[in-house]
């Protein structure tokens, strides 16, 4: 399209309904998205015995700490923050060593079938976990894995390692091809191509996609539901769906439940506000650029 | 996507000196493609092992008649016979048309809002940072503890939805959201509405980006108004990116567990039991793991059916995804 490009004058008219619905929108969006959070924490802040006034009180009146307390020192939710760290590092671990290697070869190298390897990677990515979680039962069962974390991190690998596969293929593409090469005429290996030249220089993509990986591991549902029968063993999805309160008998302790869901979201949030940049990079670079 | 690089003999001075340009694999070609093989190889093997192996068998199960509820019970060859039963199972039907009606009216609604919100902070304006925070929120936020939280939103004489609802004068008397088949269906609806618009608004924003903004501003010269420039110019490149987004989008849709599982426990009565919650109530309530396997083999063809329709009727560009 031919356009003047000396400096169009563009005559902005002074007041349009978009100055004025923009900051609007803007308030809208960020109250859709934090609204139910901000109502955990207001419940997390309640007294028991005012959560279950009806109408329900907008505020905490009175105001108290008691519900995270009992959560934080609850040996059952701790062991559960425990569990689900261990887990989802071990099934991002794994999915970074193996599937950077495969990313690399992806995203720079030569090879026959590279189209029927990116196929099987996708294949992977569109299973069910369902279609795959009655053998896992069985072969665990007979293995005496049943319990065991390693149950959830092999299954948890399934998905992430596609996750890992195909974000870093995006970042390894991104990276200038003439330091392989340099590399290369100064007589480097291959691998030593990729482990001193190319995965430094990825690093910060390698940060993003573990990110991507750890979170989405850390909220594993239908595999650490089924795989994990004793309390000892819960991740945090599993302690926070089975919630019991400090006192077993007593009613749903909604206090709790709601102070456990902020505390179990806390390492998330954080990680959002700290990478948001990188993550929104991260969790787009396969999707739109291929 | 680049599938086969011709350009990728760099000069390398060990190498023989490239004649006529290879018809055969140099061996410079050769030692690539063999390196390649062993990084591809892991990966590969992983795969096989944790993904391709176990669907196997899973198919292999489904197969038999298998309760583990009674030990020593002999396996029974069932053949077909109980994908012959899936079809004849008024539950299976109920679960799927509970399943398409999520789907459905999740990825329509997502899909809209999430265009408006990308369309929103693809702006820059002061606070864009934070606001692009505030969406990644729902997105990182587990789905059990999204599931809890809205559970305790939607509870009738306690729950804020109906308190909020009755200030703004919508309703006059609490709803029972999640005892009431339609309204749970519908409660069902809004928690994953709420969970996955952002991701939908992140894939668009992403493929908003690769949009020049000469283009718009050549477009509002030229006179057209920004309704005009949306249609004609934003939304038609937009769509590569669009047809991306709603495949994954379906396919998370179709297989959808967590939130129901959580939120309602597939009821009341079986309102809101999804494919995927059927079948592992079949696996893991009534220990049937023959009939079991084969409902959930069966989710596993019907989320490859969608994509395959999805790819072939609307030529999805499918080269990779994103995450979830």
């Amino acid at each position: 399209m031919a356009i003047a490009t000396s400096a169009p004058t563009r005559a902005r008219p002074a007041i349009t309904p978009g100055r004025v619905l923009f900051p609007l929108a803007v308030i809208l969006v960020i109250a859709f998205c934090l609204a139910p959070f901000a109502w955990a924490v207001v419940t997390s802040l309640k007294e028991a015995s005012t959560i279950y006034r009806s109408p329900t009180d907008y505020l905490p009146r009175p105001f108290t700490g008691d519900n995270w307390e009992k959560v934080i020192t609850l040996p059952r939710f701790t062991r559960a923050l425990l569990n689900s760290t261990i887990v989802a590092s071990s099934a991002t671990a794994i999915s970074l060593l193996v599937g950077s290697l495969c990313a690399y070869a992806l995203a720079r190298l030569t090879f026959p079938a590279k189209r029927l390897v990116l196929t099987v990677v996708l294949a992977v990515a569109i299973f069910p976990g369902i279609a795959i979680i009655s053998p896992l039962y069985l072969l665990f069962s007979d293995l005496g894995l049943i319990n065991h974390k390693l149950a959830l991190i092999l299954p948890n690998v399934t998905f992430t390692l596609p996750i890992c596969i195909w974000t870093l293929t995006a970042f390894f593409r991104d990276l200038p091809r003439e330091l392989e090469e340099a590399g290369r005429i100064d007589g480097a290996s291959r691998l030593q191509v990729f482990t001193q030249i190319i995965a430094p220089l990825a690093a910060p993509g390698i940060f993003t996609t573990a990110i991507l990986l750890f979170i989405a591991a850390w909220n594993e549902f239908l595999f650490a539901r089924t795989f994990m029968s004793v309390q000892d063993q819960y991740t945090v999805p599993v302690a926070i769906a089975q919630f019991e309160g400090a006192d077993i008998a007593a009613a749903t302790p909604w206090g709790e439940i709601a102070a456990a869901a902020v505390v179990a979201t806390l390492p998330l949030v954080i990680l959002v506000l700290l990478f948001q940049r990188r993550i929104i990079a991260g969790l787009t670079a396969g999707a739109v650029k291929g | 996507m680049a599938i086969t690089r011709p350009d990728h003999a760099a000069p390398v001075p060990s190498a023989a000196p490239a004649v006529a340009a290879g018809r055969r694999w140099s061996a410079q070609q050769r030692s690539e493609a063999l390196f390649a093989l062993w990084l591809v190889l892991p990966a590969l093997a992983t795969i096989a092992f944790v993904a391709f192996f176990p669907l196997g068998r899973a198919v292999w199960l489904s197969l038999w008649r298998i309760n583990l509820r009674f030990a020593n019970t002999p396996r029974t060859w069932q053949g077909l016979d109980n994908y012959q039963q899936i079809l004849s199972d008024d539950r299976f039907y109920n679960a799927l048309r509970v399943t398409g009606t999520v789907a459905a009216a999740t990825v329509a609604l997502e899909f809209v809002l999430g265009l408006a919100f990308a369309l929103v902070i693809n702006r820059s304006f002061p606070g864009r940072g934070l606001t692009r925070a505030a969406v990644l929120v729902p997105w990182a936020l587990t789905t059990v503890v999204a599931a809890k939280v809205w559970q305790l939103v939607y509870q009738t004489e306690y729950g804020v939805m109906n308190r909020i609802l009755s200030d703004l004068g919508i309703v006059s008397s609490y709803e029972p959201w999640l005892a009431n088949s339609n309204l749970a269906l519908w409660a069902l609806i809004g928690a994953d509405v709420w969970k996955t618009t952002p991701f939908v608004a992140l894939l668009l924003l992403a493929g908003l980006q690769l949009i020049p903004g000469d283009l718009n501003e050549a477009s509002a010269l030229d006179g057209a108004t920004a309704w005009q420039s949306f249609w004609r110019i934003t939304l038609p490149l937009l769509k590569p990116t669009i047809l991306v987004t709603l495949l994954f989008r379906l396919i998370d849709a179709a297989r959808m567990f967590d939130l129901p599982v959580v939120l309602t426990n597939g009821g009341p009565g079986r309102a809101t039991e999804t494919l995927t919650l059927y079948s592992y109530r079949t696996l893991f309530q009534n220990l049937s793991f023959g009939y079991g396997s084969a409902l959930a083999v069966t989710t596993f063809v019907i989320v490859l059916l969608l994509c395959f329709v999805f790819i072939r009727v609307l030529g999805a560009p499918v080269g990779e995804g994103g995450g979830r």
